[in-house]
Parts: C-alpha cells; structure tokens; sequence
C-alpha cells in the first residue's frame, strides 16, 4: 500500500496553547479515514496544516510525496480540500465558481466544460448551476464546496464536515459518493457524526486536546466497550482518557 | 515560476466580483458625480476659458484618494471574513499570483472608470482645440497614481479580516503618500531633520503626477510608481503568507 497522505510530528502552538500536539499518521490508498474528535479537539487545524493553509510550529505534512510546505503547489494540485464551513463566493454562480476553480487547476476549453459538467453531475447540482451562491441552501451551498474538492479528480481527499447541514438523504447521497471514490483515493473526512464512521470509513482516529487518543478499524473501537456501541467508545474514551490505551 | 494563467483567473474572477455586486456601480457613478461636480464648479472649468483638463486632474488624486481605499478595503479582508482565503490559498497556486491578480483586477477596474470620463476629453475638444499629448499624459499619471494607491489599500487589506479597519488605514497610508511632497509637511519635518523633508518630497505622489499632468513622462517617475506599486505588492503577499490563517 501507498500511503499517499504523510503526517508525522505535527504540532500547532497559539501562544501558549498547544492546539495539535505531535499527530503522526499515514493515510493509504483505498482508505477513508474518520478523524473524529470532541469539538475544539484540534480536527480542523490539523486538516488546515495538511492543505498548507496554516503552517505548523513543529513536524511535516506530506501530499503524493510533496511536502504541503516546501513543494506546496504540487502538494496542492494532488488535493481536493473542503475547508470548515465549506466557504464559497456569495456572488457567483454555481458553475463560474467551478469554472474559476477548473481554470486555476489548469483546465480550458471541453476539458473544462467536462471537469465542470462531472462535479455538477456528481454531486447533483445541476439544477442550480445558474443560481448565485448566496440564494442556495446551506446544503447546497457544502456541495458547492464539495463540488469544487471532486473537480479535478484528485488522489487525495480532505474534507471538513462533508455532510454537515445536509438532510438525510443528501448525507446519503454523499456517503454513496465517498465510498464509490474510496478504492482510488486517500480520504481524511472530519466528523462528529459517529453513524458516519459507521457508514464510510475503514478507520478511525479519535482525537483530543490536540492528541491521537485512538487508531484503528470502527469495529475494533466499538468493541472496546461491552454495548459495542461506536457512541459510548467515543464518550468514554474522550472523557477519560485513560480508557484509550485500553 | 509565476503562472499568467492563474493570475489572470484570479483578476478575471476577482473583476467579475465588482459587477456582480453594486460596488462596480456606486463606485464609478459617485466617481463620475465627484469628478464632474469638482471640475465644474471648483475648478472654474468653463471660467478658465482655457482648453485643457488641469482642473480634471488637479482633482484625481484627492478623489482616488478617498475611492480607492473602498475598492482595495473588501480585496483580502473580504476573503478573511467569509472564509474564502482558505479555499484561494489551497487552490494551487502562489500567494504573489493570488495577490497580483487581485492588483490587476482593482486596476483594470480604474481604468474603466477612468475611460468612462471621456465624455470631459469630448468637451474641451468640442469648445476648443486642447494639446490632446498632453492629455494622454495626464490620463497614464491618473492610472499610476490609481495604481499606487490600489497597492497601498491592497497590503493594508491583508492585515486584517475588518474591511473599516482596511479602509482606515488604505487611506491613511494613502494620504502620507499624498501629501508628502506639501509646503506644510516638508516645512514641519525640515525644522526637525532637512534631510527627511527631501525624502518627503521624493517619495511623494503628487509631485510626481503633476509632470504627467503638464505632459511630461520622465523615466524616474515611471522607475518610482513601479518600484512603488512592486514594493506594496511584495509587501502584500509576505503578509499574505504569513498572516494567511490568523
């Protein structure tokens, strides 16, 4: 197996604070990792400092190989990134905001007619491919996001909260979408929607205050505690920490 | 390597932002508005009874001054506010790409407001038979002090995610550059230090547009806007780079 996502060492210090405290962790093709942690626990900026946006204050992240820091444009082309709250331009269109993002990942012409049609396609925005960003749902709005992540077909995948405010069926639309793309890719999805875990990814990395606290398969986790029950793992183990090596 | 192709995305996308919003709207009538009320009526245009634009241009710094600032105040606070940098700054490109595109779209952008004042070049051509070189001249030294200005407000966008705050000090480094070469600022600064008063007067915009307004391109001035809008651009992308996740 290729691991195609490299982190090791990874710290985040504001001030005092230590927000990321030496994370190391490998990410293969093929696998969907669930990166699972109580709110403030350090998920995002973890998954910042992987896209290149923030810079550690210690340890390396590395994409297909190039490192997010010194070979960062490289890093980049190879990763489809949903960043937290999936921010998009209010006042572009569905489809002139992926036609931007086509052409800084280098597409003209059919090509990008193509690139744009299959990400509309993909995650069924098609309907609204007209409208402006700001008239949309806040579901649609984390399509749009997740549009913008798929288009260029990338090796890598990381996405902060993919099906945050979207209802059910659109969760299970983008659930479908992500285990369907599972066997080409490496995929880091953040969440705090356990059933998530139980539904797309072969591992799972629990996190807390900035720490890996657990890695390994849903299963092996859930079975940590007598219910099986993935929930009560969770619980347990990000409230009482000394239950992680268990 | 510096990309073309993703700079001009992003000055393409960036330019299509003003127009899809009333910002484009407001700012080029409010502009024309002030132009025309200023040259009219202070500026004894018709009174004159002379066929040139001095009183145009006496006025295009004062206006830029004031307008510009509220071009350059959304450019990167704009993107900190929504959460947009994140996804600009994880596309794969350079940070100097992203700012230089965003630079050229402002500019482009004056310069359309600046040809939308044809309609002063048409009078002084129908009332009488002005020195149209010099004109053009004056026209080149509005679109460098555009530039400079739009620099400046530009660098002080990327300090901060509060567009009033941007605003305040766009204009504030603006008016330094403005007024520098003034009798009253040189006459302050010469009583402490003589040499600082020369310095004023060199790095001053005024002075410098005022031998494009009486048709003089001397390569020194040119040599100065560009070292000028280059230094804020530099300027920008190290702050971009190093502020780009605060």
């Amino acid at each position: 197996m290729v691991a195609l996502i490299e982190i090791a060492g990874l710290t985040k210090r504001f001030g005092s604070f230590t927000a990321v405290n030496d994370v190391s962790f490998s990410v293969a093709r093929g696998e969907v990792l669930g990166f699972l942690g109580p709110n403030g626990a350090g998920k995002s900026t973890t998954m910042r400092m992987l896209a290149g946006f923030m810079v550690p204050s210690a340890g390396t992240a590395r994409i297909c190989g190039h490192d997010v820091q010194t070979g960062g444009v490289a890093a980049r082309a190879n990763l489809g990134f949903l960043p937290e709250g999936a921010p998009t331009y209010p006042e572009m269109t569905v489809e002139s905001f992926l036609r931007f993002v086509g052409r800084v990942r280098g597409y003209r012409g059919i090509e990008l007619d193509e690139r744009v049609e299959r990400a509309l396609a993909l995650t069924t925005l098609r309907g609204v491919r007209l409208q402006t960003v700001e008239t949309l749902s806040k579901g649609f709005k984390r399509r749009v996001g997740l549009a913008q992540a798929l288009l260029h077909d990338p090796p890598v995948l990381v996405l902060d909260e993919p099906t945050d405010g979207l209802d059910p069926n659109q969760k299970h639309e983008v659930r479908t979408l992500i285990r369907q793309m599972a066997p080409e890719k490496a995929i880091v999805i953040s969440t705090h929607i356990l059933e998530e875990v139980d539904a797309v990814c072969s591992r799972a990395i629990i996190i807390a205050g900035g720490r890996i606290i657990a890695d390994a398969t849903p299963e092996q986790l859930a079975n940590r505690l007598p219910s099986g029950r993935l929930e009560d793992v969770f619980r347990a183990i990000t409230t009482e920490p000394s239950l992680a090596a268990a | 390597m510096f990309s073309v192709r993703n700079t001009l995305a992003v000055a393409g996308r960036e330019l299509a932002g003003y127009f899809a919003t009333p910002v484009a709207v407001v700012f080029i009538v409010i502009f024309l508005v002030l132009q025309g009320v200023l040259t009219y009526n202070l500026g004894g245009f018709f009174d004159r009874d002379q066929a040139d634009l001095v009183p145009f241009f006496g006025f295009i710094p004062w206006v830029f001054l004031l307008l510009v600032p509220a071009i350059t105040m959304r450019l990167w606070a704009e993107e900190r506010r929504l959460g947009t940098i994140e996804l600009l700054l994880t596309l794969p490109l350079r940070q100097s790409e992203a700012v230089v595109g965003k630079f050229l779209a402002a500019w482009s952008f004056c310069a359309i407001a600046l040809v939308l004042t044809f309609p002063f070049w048409i009078t002084v051509n129908v009332l009488g038979s002005p020195d149209n070189g010099v004109i053009a001249c004056g026209y080149i030294g509005a679109l460098l002090v555009a530039g400079a200005f739009l620099a400046i407000g530009a660098a002080m966008s990327a300090l901060t995610k509060n567009q009033v705050i941007a605003f305040v000090l766009g204009l504030a480094v603006c008016f330094v550059f403005a007024v520098a070469s003034y009798p009253v600022v040189t006459d302050f600064i010469s009583t402490g230090s003589p040499g600082l008063a020369a310095f004023a007067r060199r790095i001053s915009v005024g002075e410098r547009f005022m031998d494009f307004t009486r048709g003089l391109i001397e390569l020194r001035d040119l040599i100065y806007f560009a070292s000028l809008i280059g230094f804020f651009l530099f300027l920008n992308t190290i702050l971009i780079e190093h502020r780009k996740a605060d």
